[in-house]
């Protein structure tokens, strides 16, 4: 391959997508990390301090489109203080300087600032596309000026960030001749919108296909909304009562009858369950389904939907389905592949499903291979039948409420348990494990699971042995939470 | 360092260890002069995925367990549950809370465990880092060998103690900075009796692991939908309450109050503010402090009323029906300037039936 011209060699190049692919084809040799280099337009960044912006700016040129991690996971469960850091702006800063073509960004668990989204919005004239995960530090006054600026806008996604809410009118910054939009989500804004502007925005916004609202949006809105926007392919209600013989409910059904694409459902931030039957229309084409911000869809309401949902392959759903609701789950999805029950009621302590569900959805379906599990308790016997059930497991996530509960039946570790879902699911990558545990669920880990690249323990162990097990045996191992562990380890 | 723990470590002295020799330089001496490499966050390798690991030196641990007779000292506690409300200050260090020190008391032979265990650490430290808990007390030692250091017995019993750690953090990382303070734990011992109704979980720290954002928005959300659904019953029932020309909104909770009188001066209190520039435009001296009698004055003159939406989303005049039913069918007030009211029977004043 020496003998071809760098641009065929670039041409070829551009066939190799995923990060790590790119990275080892630039390992190959001088030329070939030269010209990987040059033409590389996606960079991911998993630590944003593991290198300096210059030094990606040095490296890829052409970047047009980045995705930065700043805060450890933990940082989600208050386990950082709120000074560590993650500062985007100098990253900003740095592209802006260099006149980078950033085209896209992505940040997860940053702080980016209101002056730094100006900074954006005023520096890359191809600016298309925002996405912020559990980011902070900016308001509604940043959005504007993003709104306002950046002329290509394709893209605004706003997941769980914690924005301070400025009741200005953002939403009405977007000109009349931004109708480039495919993409926005603003679910986790707190404060009012302007409905008006927003009703325009999605009429001039043909390329519309995915439309997250926040609580502010009433039902006569979405109707009208639905009406403009038919082609939507995913779609977060944002407030969801009314009363069921009104004209809007009405109108809305007749809304939702147009939209044959909607695959994705999110939202009902504000629901009055009685009225959910109007979505059973569209719940026969849903692959995703997120009601975990959903408190007030429960009972024979969440059931009855449920059941609509043949085609489903995630949801995300509060444990307020309780163990019938998850039987449902599994007797109706038989596409599910990946499920994350949320405990509904966190600062009491009680979850509403227990190890019979989590039996019950690794029986019922087949292809299930990703679980998040909030629950009250556990047991070793209903962890081993899991394991036997459904050995495809790739993300296995456990948490029992109380996390240092032994079996609910027998009182023992949980040992055996984890250590079934080890040996059984060959492919295991990511595991979450809590409940009481000793150094022997880590003499499981190290011996059987040879793909794990991420592990999360709390609470467990009793001895640095459990580290060596784990340390020894895990050679994939990439990623390691841990705290509250009585364990030394050595530095590797 | 807090220095009430450089006080405990001063005293347990067991100072085979040169380690140990000035509490104050306590710490850069233990990070330094081990040889142990800080890493820097700043610098670890780029790679797609890098490493998180959440790890901590749990240096101090040994030093405070060092040989003191009984478990821990009894004054240590107050001083430490004074530090943990701080828990995330910009210090980097903080200690980790004890955890019922009653479970634990009964654990003799933990002491001679430790002493052992902790000049065996201390010895092989320059190899080691270590993970803490509140109430484990790790500092097992890393040999580098086969060997960990520690027997077995010794580290069961050591486990089994109540230890005040320490936890040390490299700069890198904000995430070893994990183990933050834990008020109490829930029993961590095979021999401890587990299901026996554990710590109360809110106390602890980081757990379960949900996001802030879900676990408030869970919190609002249901709150809201109490409010949406004009739920009768327990818990509060807040409305949003507007004024004209006010920049922003207040929220009251409507079963704080039994009466119309009640809200009323409530709502004349919380909105005092707004009206003082309209009052100065009336030609009102100055930017004098309203008192309430002015206030009064103003909202049962001419220049306001208060209205409310409800159910139906029609705006009505509060006071007509009687107070239960009020607050039933109330979903928002609006303190109207009297002006724009013209739509609703206008009444000269506020005073309402109770």
């Amino acid at each position: 391959m020496n003998y071809f011209p760098d641009e065929v060699l670039e041409h070829i190049f551009d066939f190799v997508t995923s990060q790590r692919d790119r990275n080892s084809v630039s390992q190959v040799c001088k030329p070939w990390y030269k010209i990987e280099s040059s033409s590389r337009q996606k960079v991911f960044v998993g630590n944003c301090y593991a290198i300096s912006p210059e030094r990606v700016i040095e490296r890829f040129p052409g970047l047009k489109s980045i995705t930065l991690k700043g805060k450890p996971h933990f940082a989600d469960f208050n386990l950082v203080p709120p000074d560590w850091g993650g500062f985007v702006y100098p990253w900003i800063e740095a592209f802006a300087r260099n006149n980078m073509g950033l085209e896209e960004l992505k940040l997860k668990r940053m702080i980016i600032s209101d002056e730094c989204l100006e900074l954006i919005s005023r520096s890359f004239a191809n600016f298309k596309s925002l996405v912020l995960v559990s980011c902070e530090g900016f308001s509604t006054d940043g959005l504007a000026a993003i709104a306002s600026n950046c002329s290509f806008l394709r893209e605004l996604d706003l997941q769980e960030n914690d924005v301070e809410d400025h009741r200005g009118h953002w939403l009405s910054c977007f000109p009349d001749t931004c109708t480039s939009l495919v993409s926005l989500n603003f679910a986790c804004l707190k404060g009012d919108v302007n409905l008006a502007a927003l009703e325009r925005l999605v009429a001039r916004s043909p390329n519309l296909r995915s439309l997250r609202l926040n609580h502010a949006v009433p039902l006569d809105i979405l109707q009208k909304i639905l009406m403009r926007a038919p082609h939507l392919v995913d779609l977060g209600v944002g407030s969801y009562v009314h009363d069921p013989d009104s004209e809007t409910y009405n109108k809305l059904v007749t809304a939702l009858q147009k939209c044959k694409s909607v695959r994705s459902l999110s939202g009902f931030l504000e629901a009055a369950p009685q009225c959910l039957s109007a979505f059973h229309l569209i719940c026969p084409n849903l692959t995703s389904l997120n009601l975990s911000y959903a408190p007030g869809i429960h009972g024979t309401e969440l059931r009855k939907l449920i059941r609509h949902c043949r085609k489903l392959q995630r949801l995300w759903i509060l444990d307020c389905i309780g163990d019938e609701g998850l039987e449902v789950v599994a007797s109706s999805c038989k596409d599910l592949q990946e499920i994350r029950v949320f405990p509904s009621d966190p600062f009491v302590g009680n979850a509403a499903v227990t190890e019979v569900g989590l039996v019950a959805l690794s029986s019922g379906c087949p292809k299930l291979h990703s679980i998040l599990y909030f629950c009250q308790q556990m047991t070793n016997a209903a962890l081993i039948t899991v394991a036997k059930n459904r050995p495809n497991f790739t993300r296995f996530r456990l948490c029992i409420l109380d996390p240092t509960k032994p079996d609910a039946v027998t009182n023992q570790p949980l040992d055996e348990g984890f250590g079934a879902i080890v040996h059984s699911c060959k492919g295991l990558r990511r595991l979450s494990m809590s409940g009481r545990l000793t150094d022997r669920v880590f003499l499981y880990i190290g011996m059987y699971a040879e793909q794990l690249e991420m592990i999360s323990i709390a609470f467990a162990g009793d001895t640095d042995e459990g580290m060596q097990y784990l340390l020894n045996g895990c050679k994939k191992l990439r990623k390691l939470e841990i705290r509250d562990c009585p364990l030394a380890m050595q530095r590797f | 360092m807090s220095p009430p723990l450089l006080g405990v470590v001063e005293e347990e002295g067991q100072s085979n260890v040169t380690l140990l020799a000035s509490p104050a330089s306590a710490e850069s001496v233990c990070l330094n002069g081990l040889g142990l490499k800080e890493r820097n966050y700043m610098g670890s390798a780029v790679s797609a995925a890098s490493d998180e690991r959440k790890t901590s030196l749990n240096l101090k641990a040994t030093e405070l367990r060092l040989g003191l007779p009984g478990s821990q000292s009894p004054e240590r506690n107050p001083e430490l549950s004074l530090l943990s409300s701080a828990q995330f200050d910009e210090k980097p260090f903080f200690p980790l809370h004890p955890s019922n020190d009653g479970h634990y008391s009964t654990q003799k032979n933990v002491v001679s465990g430790n002493k052992r265990g902790f000049s065996d650490a201390m010895d092989e430290f320059s190899e080691s880092k270590f993970l803490s808990n509140s109430e484990v007390n790790a500092m097992l030692s890393p040999r580098p060998s086969s060997n960990m250091g520690l027997k077995p017995g010794m580290l069961e019993n050591l486990g089994v103690q109540q230890a005040k750690v320490k936890e040390i953090v490299a700069p890198k990382a904000g995430q070893e900075r994990s183990h933050a303070a834990n008020e109490t734990r829930p029993p961590h011992n095979s021999s401890a009796n587990n299901s026996s109704a554990p710590a109360p979980k809110a106390q602890v720290v980081g757990w379960p692991p949900i996001k802030s954002f879900r676990k408030n928005s869970l919190a609002t959300t249901s709150k809201n939908t109490e409010e949406v659904d004009g739920k009768a019953g327990p818990g509060a029932l807040f409305i949003k309450v507007s004024m004209d020309g006010a920049p922003y909104l207040r929220k009251v909770d409507l079963r704080n109050y039994s009466a119309y009188q009640e809200l009323s001066s409530a709502l004349e209190k919380m909105f005092s503010c707004f009206t003082i520039g309209q009052y100065g435009s009336h030609g009102a001296p100055g930017r004098e402090m309203l008192s309430e009698s002015k206030l009064k004055d103003l909202l049962h003159g001419s220049e306001y009323v208060l209205t409310y939406e409800d159910k139906d989303g029609d705006w009505m005049l509060v006071g007509d029906v009687p107070w239960e039913m009020f607050i039933e069918t109330c979903k928002r007030l609006r303190i109207m300037k009297s002006s724009d009211a013209i739509g609703l029977v206008s009444l000269p004043n506020m005073k309402h039936p109770t």
